[in-house]
C-alpha cells in the first residue's frame, strides 16, 4: 500500500471522527437530568470521546481492508456457502430439527430458563409462519400483524374468563374472531399497492391497540385482563393439590409434582401449533389458492389477466394468516395468564416482520433460524437490558445490508408447469 | 363559533409541525421509493438536541429571538448529520435492491435511534419551562374567550418562512432541478452529469433539518418530551404525506394541515382517547377513494 493511500484513508477517517463528534456530542454527551423543579445537564465527555476513538479506528481499518480488497469477502462466502448447504439439505435439516424440538425438553441441560426461551422462540417462529403465508406468499406486507394476535389473545382470554370453557374450545373460536378481524381489515384495504398496504395495516394495529387501551367496560383497559385459565392435559390440570372430585396431571400418572410438568406441556402445545401451520402452508402452496398467492407476488397484472381475482385470492392470505396469529394468541394468554395492551405494540409486529423478511420471504426454514437468531441475540444481552434492542436493530440493519434477501432467499415457485428446471 | 375558532387556531398549529415533519417523507418517497421509517425518530433526534440547546442558552441569558436563531440553527445542523448518516449506513447499499429490503432496514434504524436515545438520555419524560408567554385574545365579550399566543404565531409563521425559502429551493436553483430529475429517473440524470448519491444525500439532509425545525415547535408547544415521540408523529406525518398524495410537496403540508385540524376537531367535539384512531381511520379512508391522496399524480402501471 502507497503512503497516499494511507494519508488519504488516514483523512477520511478524520472525517468520520468529526461526524461521530457532531452525532454523539450533544445526545450522549449532554445527558439531561432532572433535579426538583427543571432540567440540568451532565456532561459525559469520556463516554463521547471513546465512540468518536472507536468510529475513527473502525474507519480506518475498514480503509485499509478494502484497500487491499478483502472486504467481507469472508463474510459473504462463508453465508454462501451456508445458504447452498441448508437448501440442499432442508428435508434433512427439517427433520433433525424437529427431532431436536421433541427431544429437547429431556436433555439434561435443558432448566426453567431454555424452556421459558424455547416457547417463546417456538411463538416467534409460529407466529413467523402465519405470516409468511401474508408477507412470504401473498408478497403483501402486513405491519400490523399484532393486531391479529391481540384479537387471538383477548378473545380467548374473554371467552375463557366469563364463559369458563376449556381451551380447546377458545381455541378455534379465538381463531375465527382473527380471520374474522383479517377479513374486516383486509376487505376495505387490500385493493392498495403494498406501501400504502403496510401503512395502512400499521394504522389499523396502533387502532386495535388504542381501543384495547380505552375500552374499559371490556378489556379492562390498561390493566388487562388476569386470572386467565391455565391450560389442563386433557382435563387433567396441573395443579399441587387438586380441587375437590378432580385428579391432577401428577396424580393420575403417578408423578413427583413439578411445575416444569407445565411447562414442558405448554412447550409441546406451541411445537404442536407451530408444526400444524408449517404442515399447512406447506400443503396449501400446491393447492390452487396457493399457487395464486405465488403468482399474484410475482405479477399482480398477468394474474388478473388470466381470470385471478387479487382482492378474494389476497383476502384468504389476509384472512388464514390472520387465524395463525389468532391461534398463536390464545396460546400467549394462556401461557401467561395474564393480557395487557402493553403485549401488543407496534415493535412485536416488527419483530415478526423482521423475522419473515430476514428469514428470506416464503422460506419456511429461514423463519426458524431467523427466530433463534433474533431472539437469541436479545436473550444475549438480557444482561444488558438497555442495549438489547439496540443489538437488535442493529443486526436488522447489517443483516439487511450484507444479504438482502434474507439468510434463505427462497422466491422459487412451489411447482413449476414442466417440472423442477435446473 | 368561538369555540371552532380556537380549535381551528390549534390545529393550523399542530398542522403545521405535522407538514414539515412530512415533507421529509414525501421527498425521500419522490426520490428514492422508499418509506423512511426513521425519519419520525429523525424528527425526535431534533426534539432532543433543540431542549439540550435551550437548557444551555437558557443559563446564559441572551435575549429570546438570540436563543431561538440559535437553537434552530444548531437543531438543523445536529440532525442533518443525522439524516445524512442513516442513509448513507442503512439505505445507500440496499439502493436497487429488492423494495422490502429498505423498508426492514429503515424499521430497525428507527429501533437503533429509539433505544440509543432512551439509553443515552434516560427513558422519563423531559419537562421544559415555557419560553413564551402571553397571546392575543379575540372575542373578549363573549363567554369562550379565543386565544392566538405568540407561541402559535411563531410557530406559523415560521412554517411559513421555511415553505418560501423550500419552496424556492425546490423549483429555481439547480439543486432543485436536479431533485426533480432524480426523481423522475436516475439513470438518465445520472448520464447528465448529476452526481445521484449527493443528490439523495442532500434530500435526506434537507428532510431532517425541516423534522428538526418540527422537533424544536414540538418541544416549544408541548414542554413535555421522551424518547418514544418519534413513532406516533412520525406515523401521523406520514399519513399527511399520504393524504396529500406522496411525492407532492404542497400535497405535504396540506396533508399535515388537514390531519392536525382532524386531530383536534377529533379532541375537541368528539373524544380525546380515540383521537389517534381518527388519524388513522382518516387515512384508510381516503386511501380507498382517493389512492393517489389528494394531489398526488395517478399511478400508472406498466406491463
Amino acid at each position: 500500500m502507497e503512503k497516499k493511500d494511507i494519508i488519504q484513508s488516514f483523512k477520511d477517517s478524520l472525517f468520520t471522527g468529526l461526524i461521530a463528534l457532531a452525532l454523539f456530542g450533544p445526545i450522549v454527551g449532554l445527558r439531561t437530568v432532572s433535579k426538583g423543579e427543571g432540567l440540568f445537564i451532565t456532561p459525559q465527555w469520556g463516554v463521547v470521546f471513546l465512540l468518536v476513538g472507536l468510529c475513527i479506528l473502525g474507519r480506518f481499518l475498514i480503509n485499509i481492508n478494502s484497500a487491499r480488497r478483502t472486504e467481507f469477502k469472508i463474510f459473504s462466502t462463508l453465508s454462501s456457502k451456508f445458504s447452498s448447504v441448508t437448501e440442499d439439505k432442508a428435508k434433512h435439516f427439517a427433520i433433525t430439527g424437529i427431532l431436536f424440538a421433541v427431544v429437547f425438553p429431556f436433555l439434561p441441560f435443558t432448566d426453567r430458563y431454555f424452556m421459558d426461551v424455547a416457547i417463546m422462540i417456538l411463538t416467534y417462529i409460529m407466529l413467523g409462519w402465519g405470516l409468511n403465508i401474508v408477507v412470504g406468499l401473498a408478497g403483501l406486507l402486513d405491519l400490523g400483524y399484532v393486531a391479529f394476535y391481540a384479537v387471538g389473545a383477548y378473545s380467548y382470554a374473554l371467552i375463557a374468563t366469563t364463559f369458563g370453557w376449556s381451551f380447546w374450545i377458545c381455541l378455534p373460536l379465538a381463531g375465527v374472531f382473527a380471520a374474522f378481524f383479517g377479513i374486516l381489515l383486509g376487505f376495505p384495504v387490500l385493493r392498495l399497492r403494498g406501501d400504502y398496504l403496510a401503512i395502512v395495516t400499521l394504522g389499523f394495529g396502533e387502532i386495535i391497540r388504542i381501543i384495547l387501551i380505552n375500552w374499559y367496560e371490556v378489556t379492562n383497559g390498561p390493566d388487562g385482563i388476569t386470572g386467565i385459565p391455565r391450560p389442563s392435559f386433557f382435563g387433567l390440570p396441573f395443579k399441587r393439590s387438586p380441587d375437590e372430585g378432580e385428579t391432577s396431571f401428577h396424580l393420575f400418572f403417578n408423578l413427583e409434582y413439578s411445575t416444569m410438568h407445565r411447562i414442558i406441556f405448554l412447550y409441546y402445545l406451541i411445537l404442536v401449533l407451530a408444526l400444524i401451520t408449517n404442515y399447512f402452508t406447506l400443503k396449501i402452496r400446491k393447492l390452487p389458492v396457493g399457487r395464486a398467492w405465488e403468482a399474484l407476488r410475482e405479477d399482480e397484472i398477468a394474474c388478473k389477466s388470466l381470470g385471478v381475482n387479487p382482492t378474494n385470492t389476497k383476502l384468504t392470505a389476509f384472512a388464514i394468516g390472520a387465524m395463525f396469529g389468532g391461534f398463536a394468541g390464545s396460546f400467549f394468554a394462556t401461557r401467561q395468564a395474564f393480557i395487557s395492551p402493553e403485549s401488543f405494540t407496534f415493535i412485536e409486529s416488527a419483530i415478526i416482520v423482521a423475522i419473515v423478511v430476514l428469514g428470506g420471504m416464503g422460506s419456511q426454514t429461514g423463519v426458524v433460524l431467523a427466530s433463534i437468531f433474533l431472539i437469541g441475540i436479545t436473550e444475549m444481552f438480557r444482561d444488558l437490558e438497555q442495549y438489547r434492542m439496540i443489538a437488535f436493530g442493529g443486526a436488522m440493519v447489517l443483516i439487511m445490508v450484507f444479504k438482502p434477501k434474507g439468510i434463505l432467499a427462497n422466491r422459487k415457485p412451489t411447482i413449476l408447469m414442466h417440472g423442477d428446471k435446473k | 363559533m368561538e369555540y371552532f375558532i380556537q380549535q381551528l387556531v390549534n390545529g393550523i398549529t399542530l398542522g403545521s409541525i405535522y407538514g414539515l415533519i412530512a415533507i421529509g417523507y414525501t421527498m425521500v418517497y419522490g426520490i428514492i421509493g422508499m418509506i423512511n421509517f426513521a425519519h419520525g425518530d429523525i424528527f425526535m433526534i431534533g426534539a432532543f438536541v433543540a431542549l439540550i440547546s435551550f437548557i444551555i442558552f437558557g443559563l446564559t441569558g441572551v435575549a429570546l429571538p438570540i436563543i431561538l436563531l440559535l437553537v434552530l440553527l444548531i437543531a438543523m445542523l445536529f440532525t442533518a448529520c443525522y439524516g445524512w448518516t442513516v442513509e448513507k449506513l442503512a439505505y445507500k447499499p440496499l439502493r436497487g435492491s429488492f423494495r422490502l429490503a429498505p423498508l426492514i432496514s429503515a424499521l430497525g434504524m428507527s429501533i437503533v435511534l429509539q433505544n440509543y436515545v432512551q439509553v443515552s438520555q434516560g427513558a422519563r419524560v423531559k419537562p421544559m419551562q415555557p419560553l413564551f408567554s402571553g397571546g392575543l385574545e379575540f372575542f373578549k365579550n363573549s363567554e369562550f374567550i379565543v386565544t392566538v399566543s405568540y407561541l402559535q404565531i411563531f410557530i406559523v409563521v415560521l412554517t411559513i418562512i421555511l415553505m418560501g425559502i423550500f419552496t424556492y429551493l425546490i423549483t429555481k436553483t439547480d439543486l432543485g432541478r436536479a431533485q426533480r430529475a432524480c426523481e423522475q429517473d436516475r439513470t438518465m440524470t445520472a448520464l447528465l452529469g448529476i452526481n445521484v448519491d449527493r443528490t439523495i444525500s442532500i434530500t435526506f439532509i434537507i428532510g431532517s433539518s425541516l423534522a428538526s425545525v418540527a422537533g424544536m415547535m414540538f418541544v416549544l408547544y408541548y414542554g413535555v418530551i421522551d424518547f418514544y415521540i418519534g413513532f406516533l408523529a412520525g406515523i401521523k406525518a406520514f399519513t399527511a404525506a399520504v393524504l396529500g398524495g406522496i411525492g407532492s410537496l404542497p400535497g405535504a403540508m396540506l396533508g399535515g394541515l388537514l390531519i392536525g385540524l382532524i386531530e383536534t376537531f377529533w379532541a375537541g367535539y368528539v373524544s380525546l382517547e380515540y383521537k389517534d384512531v381518527a388519524a388513522f381511520s382518516v387515512l384508510i379512508i381516503v386511501l380507498i377513494f382517493f389512492p393517489t391522496g389528494f394531489l398526488g399524480k395517478p399511478d400508472i402501471e406498466k406491463v
